[in-house]
């Protein structure tokens, strides 16, 4: 990652409201070639209205944003020749075959035969769609459709991607595969914007924006983000992870706390002091628990603290 | 604009109307059913009504009126009763359209050379065919009439005098006054208008409703290039289909074609384009494909059928609606077919029809393509 050279996506308090809701309020970063960068937040976040902006299908309210060096806003038509944009829901036509889709695309962005035929062959290769191509897009698995709407978006090298919640529903293999051409594509210099509702998706990429409401609560790498959770992480792992929860909400010292598969994570103040009074306390409430552990935050962590509280230190 | 954006957003549609069942049915199927069905299944001319008669005489006279009846294509004698009961029966519920009485003192009474008075009864649910059926009755009898007459004189040994005035007729254009020589024809209107309207006001609506159209939106295709390219398709298609109804007409029905291909092409694919762009438009502005095709059948399809002097003459509707037909594309583009069709009315003399056909196409086509915005919401 270069970080000296020039942003391929600049927003400079982009916002957008709709009737009653600020669905973006005065949103800043920026996002370099060579960049997978995530935009993280629960449904509602303003993550699909930023990325309709930087698309050039919905016009801002107020702010600037460029994309491959056009203002999005004054010139929404600019930008396209050079992005990909994947919406959440799948905009391919299912009644088209594979390759059917994928020339439509080319034409629409001027790729010759010979390069379409070079770089879907590819594409198609390695996400393992060689045999389907006579196949109709409808009848392709929720994976391998995400994985034809991508090769579809790359098909004419574009500088600036934009995916918007591109893995959901879409099974392990899948999503490896995908990630995978993600990754090779940042090494030719792309630039992608990837908004997301898994976290553990969230900390593939290199940095990380995450939204509430709107607003961009904050913005670093996902080592940086967890560094700056200046506070604890307890786990508690427990049969009854209800019970636990129940207990210990409204403990002193609680940041926030978390449902896990297993347990719960609490963020808490003083690491040392919590975990022997939370100790005591489910051992005296009679509340089964296997152990009570200080673990490294994850993003999901960070962003219920950030949610619930606003306590971490920005 | 790129050709090459152009062809695949066509060709793109070209393989939506071919895989889909529905729209590839209504593109191949239906010029064919409509006409088949207009030009067999309605006949606005009145042959062989059904009628019952009640002689009360049977004599060689009335039999010899009764005759005239039966000799004519207007009637078709289904019955012969003996009382009146029967008759109001047979006219209630619908068997005959008339009942015909001939007095049982006509012969007696026709020698006597005094006048006679035959009944018909006539069910006027209908006012118009009502109307036909008494015209036809008159004539009918006043022929008989004349002849009886002519019949009296001439046993007097009086010099029989031709009438002093006759009407000689001569029917143009239609010299055999077939119905379908003027309804087949006007069949295109309506084929076009469900190609034309009806199935690019869904194309639009069909992206926006399946989510294919933020993608697309977000490509560097033009708006003008989608809407050309969405309609390109449907424009050869309703060109396609037009050219099949008009070869049907002619050579099924045998309709006479005594105009210029050159003047039905240019009448044609004007209402055509002026078609399509209007269901395009309802299309962007909708975006939602029921409400599109509803919307574009009463705009198109339902003034066709009605307003467009297709099946009913313009100049019997009452005034009011002469004027809103006058903003209806349908009626300029049926006057113009009856006239190429029937009286092989030169291009240059089909200005009435042509210019106003043109300017609704110029109209619509500028609406539609301001309409047509690359942007959400």
């Amino acid at each position: 990652m270069n970080i000296a050279a020039q942003a391929a996506i600049m927003l400079a308090g982009l916002s957008k409201s709709f009737p009653g809701v600020h669905a973006v309020e005065r949103l800043s970063f920026e996002v370099y070639p060579g960049e997978i960068f995530g935009l993280v937040g629960p449904d509602g976040a303003g993550k699909t209205t930023t990325l309709r902006m930087l698309a050039g299908v919905m016009p801002p309210d107020r702010g600037t944003a460029t994309v491959a060096g056009f203002d999005v806003g004054r010139d929404p038509e600019g930008a396209k020749h050079h992005l990909s944009y994947m919406p959440q829901r799948f905009g391919l036509y299912e009644d088209l075959t594979v390759d059917e889709n994928i020339r439509f695309y080319a034409d629409l962005f001027g790729v010759n035969k010979a390069e379409r035929e070079l770089r879907s062959g590819q594409l198609l290769r390695a996400a393992g769609m060689s045999e389907f191509r006579g196949r109709w897009a409808g009848k392709l698995s929720g994976g391998m459709k995400q994985k034809l709407g991508l090769i579809c978006a790359l098909i004419h090298r574009p500088k600036v991607i934009l995916l918007d919640e591109p893995t959901t529903g879409v099974d392990p293999v899948s999503r490896r595969d995908f990630w995978r051409i993600l990754y090779e594509l940042t090494a030719e210099g792309v630039a992608i914007l990837t908004s997301t509702a898994y976290l553990d998706e969230a900390e593939r990429c290199h940095r990380v924006a995450l939204l509430h409401q709107g607003r961009l609560l904050f913005c670093d790498t996902p080592a940086h983000l967890k560094a700056r959770l200046g506070k604890g992480v307890l786990a508690v792992t427990s049969p009854e992870p209800r019970r636990v929860r129940e207990q210990l909400q409204n403990a002193e010292g609680i940041s926030s706390l978390v449902l896990t598969g297993d347990g719960v994570h609490i963020v808490v103040d003083d690491v040392a002091r919590r975990m022997a009074e939370f100790q005591a306390r489910l051992k005296q409430a009679q509340v089964p628990f296997d152990q009570i552990q200080r673990v490294t935050p994850t993003i999901e962590d960070l962003f219920v603290d950030a949610v619930s509280g606003g306590k971490v230190r920005r | 604009m790129r050709w090459v954006r152009l062809k695949a957003v066509a060709r793109k549609e070209v393989i939506h109307i071919i895989r889909d069942v529905r729209s590839l049915g209504i593109v191949v199927i239906m010029p064919v059913v409509l006409v088949l069905f207009f030009g067999y299944g309605v006949s606005l001319d009145l042959k062989h009504l059904p009628i019952y008669v009640y002689d009360r005489e049977a004599s060689e006279q009335s039999q010899a009126l009764l005759k005239r009846f039966q000799s004519s294509d207007y009637f078709e004698i289904v019955r012969v009763v003996n009382n009146y009961s029967e008759l109001a029966k047979a006219l209630d519920d619908g068997r005959a359209k008339m009942a015909f009485v001939i007095p049982s003192d006509f012969s007696e009474k026709l020698r006597a050379g005094g006048t006679v008075s035959v009944q018909a009864l006539v069910d006027a649910t209908d006012d118009n065919t009502a109307n036909i059926i008494i015209g036809y009755t008159q004539a009918l009898v006043q022929v008989y009439s004349n002849d009886v007459q002519l019949e009296w004189l001439q046993r007097r040994g009086q010099r029989v005098q031709p009438p002093p005035l006759s009407v000689e007729t001569r029917t143009w254009y239609n010299e055999n006054l077939e119905s379908s020589a003027f309804i087949v024809p006007g069949v295109l209107a309506v084929v076009m208008s469900v190609i034309g309207a009806f199935l690019t006001s869904l194309t639009v609506a069909r992206e926006w409703e399946r989510g294919t159209m933020e993608q697309l939106i977000s490509t560097p295709v033009t708006s003008l290039e989608i809407m050309l390219g969405k309609l390109v398709p449907y424009f050869l298609v309703g060109l396609f289909d037009a050219g099949v109804c008009v070869v049907l007409a002619i050579f099924w029905f045998q309709v006479p074609f005594r105009g210029t291909v050159m003047a039905l092409l240019i009448s044609s694919a004007l209402f055509l384009i002026a078609l399509l762009c209007l269901g395009f438009f309802i299309s962007v502005v909708t975006k939602n494909q029921l409400a599109a095709s509803q919307i574009a059948l009463v705009a198109t399809f339902l003034p066709a059928f009605l307003l467009s002097g297709f099946l009913f003459a313009i100049e019997q509707m009452p005034q009011f609606v002469q004027l809103v037909t006058r903003i209806l594309p349908a009626r300029y583009y049926v006057s113009s077919l009856k006239m190429i069709f029937l009286k092989g009315t030169p291009v240059a003399m089909l200005y009435p029809q042509l210019v106003p056909l043109a300017i609704f196409a110029l109209v619509l086509a500028t609406l539609a393509t301001r309409i047509f915005q690359k942007r959400l919401v």
